[in-house]
């Protein structure tokens, strides 16, 4: 009997195709429109938003009541009724000097989200102006073969969400380099796993922070001499050193557990060993390499800010951080603002390493 | 030349007074012993085996399940480490696993993330190191074809369903011109149907290729249907062979020449009578 199977050619799509490819399976495909499917797909999920920023705006009512009450009876306290009164016209005319310092609600979060944006267009537009201004002054400077004069003005919000990305995506890249290729060979050999174990073991619990104190004590030194920017190198190395734990159990594990089928097979067709690794070995144990790998990208976005913050290196944590000392009327609220981008970001990069591992693996049904 | 010799004089004291000519005999398990340590102490599992089989036969393995048949296979085949005796492939004793025994397993195990036609490359691309690129592809092709997938060489092994993956499997195992061929319940997991289809494919290029096979089942129909010898071993520990049965058909048969023939119930009663003893 025949069995009739249509040819799938080879796809070999130009980047452009490979681009939509990849924007089309990041997108979970639409259900099939229905009441039901609405109703658990759309009004539930809107349900819930509305639930959570409603309760969000009482607590947050109920707690600046306390605050602005405290600050009454302290002032009653403190210094008489005519004061008392002073204080309460003072809170309720919204004035900045005496507004109690809470949690913020949710329409002054969004108001601080509209003043972000409207400072990084701000200070974009300055830096436009500024390069525009400087740019035949550093024709002829590099031409003299002086340094260029570069804009050195306060970041924007917008400038720390990239700056953040990108030391989190170089301690992603240094995880992966170093857990990928140790976590195969430890995975291979029963005894070197057994040998390592404690090492792992001992070291994979240690906090962010004490990771970042031994890198600041090596890079300190070794960037003595140079010019470099030594508070990215040491966030991105602490980062990377935290992170890649997680790649390292799963490759050694993924490495260890290869279905005994495939290695029989590999040794029937006596492969070589560098052959039964890359043919056999590292494809079979991909998935559980990639679940290391989102694991490690999260915690590396998840400790990044602590690093930054303690680091002194910018980004967003450091934003947090900076924004908590200043005190400022609308500080708390730039806070959950930081608090809600942290939050999206490291969700859409997991969606990301998510889509990326369906694509890879033959085991199609990763989930989240 | 001392190899076959010294084989030769084995042959003389076969237990089951068969004697054959040293230089017909492709692989011969001699006095074959397998022990498994265990904290009770050691379960023997095989002892004293003696099997002689021939170039270009088709021998069929039949016993009860735990009886040590998938560990004699895969002691031939290498994969599991002899306790005492020998197994050699013309006269060689063996080193571990290697191409010259193709091995069909029981689960079709091809690599998921590899293609129908990737698979089936990775054993030829090492078998035939200096054959040109497109030769190689060629011989794969071949064998795809010959097992009836000549539209799904670029499917995914994982697309395939578990009968279309089997005959991945046969072709692949073919393609590497084993000279021992190895079967280990290839057909078990399959339904009765294409089971059927699969028996007829692999006897059809059996009978153009004529690899010397041994292979396990545990159907008595299809023992008959594809042997020349069936081979009945005793239930374990320390199974051995116990019976052998000649099926004397002529090739190539067909299923319903088989089964229209007056001696296959004659057949059937004997390793029936066998197994429920």
């Amino acid at each position: 009997m025949k069995q009739s199977v249509t040819v799938v050619q080879d796809e070999k799509g130009n980047f452009g195709t490979m681009v939509k490819d990849f924007a089309i399976k990041l997108i979970p495909a639409m259900p099939k429109w229905n009441g039901k499917t609405l109703v658990r797909k759309v009004l539930i999920p809107l349900a819930s938003i509305i639930l959570f920023v409603g309760l969000w705006h009482v607590g947050a009512k109920a707690l600046y009541n306390i605050e602005a009450d405290y600050k009454i009876q302290k002032a009653l306290t403190d210094q008489g009724q005519e004061a008392a009164d002073q204080m309460a016209a003072c809170i309720a005319s919204g004035d900045v000097s005496c507004q109690p310092n809470t949690l913020p609600s949710p329409a002054q979060v969004w108001t601080s989200f509209n003043t972000l944006i409207a400072d990084h267009k701000a200070i974009s537009a300055d830096k436009a102006e500024f390069k525009a201004k400087t740019a035949a002054l550093n024709a002829t400077r590099e031409a003299e073969g002086k340094a260029p004069i570069v804009y050195t003005g306060r970041p924007s919000f917008v400038d720390q969400i990239f700056t953040s990305l990108k030391t989190v995506f170089a301690g992603f890249l240094l995880a992966l380099i170093i857990a990928v290729p140790v976590g195969v060979i430890i995975g291979l050999s029963t005894t070197l796993r057994n040998s390592f174990n404690w090492l792992i073991q001992i070291f994979k619990p240690v906090s962010p922070v004490v990771w970042l104190l031994l890198v600041f004590m090596i890079v300190k030194t070794m960037t003595k001499d140079s010019d470099s920017d030594s508070a990215f190198i040491i966030s991105f190395i602490s980062v990377g050193l935290c992170a890649m734990w997680a790649t390292l159990v799963n490759t050694a594990m993924g490495v260890a557990t290869v279905d005994k089928d495939y290695i029989n097979v590999a040794k029937v067709l006596k492969l070589g060993p560098i052959q039964k690794v890359f043919k056999v070995i590292l494809p079979s144990s991909l998935p559980l390499i990639f679940t290391g790998l989102r694991i490690t990208l999260s915690v590396a976005w998840m400790v990044l800010i602590a690093i930054e913050l303690l680091a002194q290196s910018p980004g967003l944590g450091s934003f947090v951080w900076e924004e908590f000392q200043n005190g400022a009327i609308d500080s708390n609220s730039k806070i959950i603002v930081a608090m809600f981008v942290i939050g999206i970001i490291g969700f859409l990069l997991d969606r990301i390493m998510l889509t990326i591992q369906n694509m890879v693996s033959f085991n199609k049904n990763a989930t989240a | 030349m001392e190899m076959v010799v010294e084989v030769s004089k084995q042959a003389q004291g076969h237990e089951n007074g068969v004697v054959y000519p040293s230089d017909n005999i492709m692989l011969d398990l001699h006095d074959l012993k397998k022990v498994y340590p265990t904290p009770k102490g050691d379960y023997v599992v095989l002892e004293h085996l003696n099997l002689q089989i021939l170039k270009e036969e088709f021998v069929t393995i039949i016993g009860h399940s735990g009886c040590g048949k998938t560990t004699m296979l895969s002691m031939i085949a290498g994969l599991n480490p002899i306790s005492d005796g020998r197994i050699s492939v013309l006269g060689n004793p063996i080193k571990g696993p290697g191409p010259d025994r193709g091995v069909i397993f029981q689960a079709p195990s091809l690599m998921p993330w590899m293609t129908a036609l990737q698979n089936v490359m990775l054993g030829v691309n090492q078998v035939f190191p200096h054959a040109s690129k497109s030769q190689r592809k060629d011989i794969a092709m071949y064998y795809l074809d010959k097992v009836g997938l000549e539209g799904a060489f670029h499917k995914k092994a994982n697309e395939l369903s578990q009968g279309m993956q089997q005959r991945v499997g046969i072709a692949r195992a073919f393609a590497i011109k084993p000279k021992v061929l190895l079967l280990d319940e290839p057909f078990g997991m399959l339904d009765s149907l294409t089971r059927g289809e699969l028996q007829d494919i692999l006897i059809e290029i059996w009978n153009k290729e004529k690899i010397t096979a041994v292979m396990i089942t545990h159907d008595v129909d299809e023992a008959i249907f594809l042997a020349d010898r069936v081979v009945m071993m005793t239930s374990g520990p320390r199974a051995k062979i116990g019976d052998v049965l000649s099926i004397d058909f002529e090739r190539p048969r067909t299923r319903k020449s088989v089964l229209e023939h007056d001696d296959y119930y004659k057949y059937r009663k004997h390793l029936i009578d066998f197994l429920e003893h």
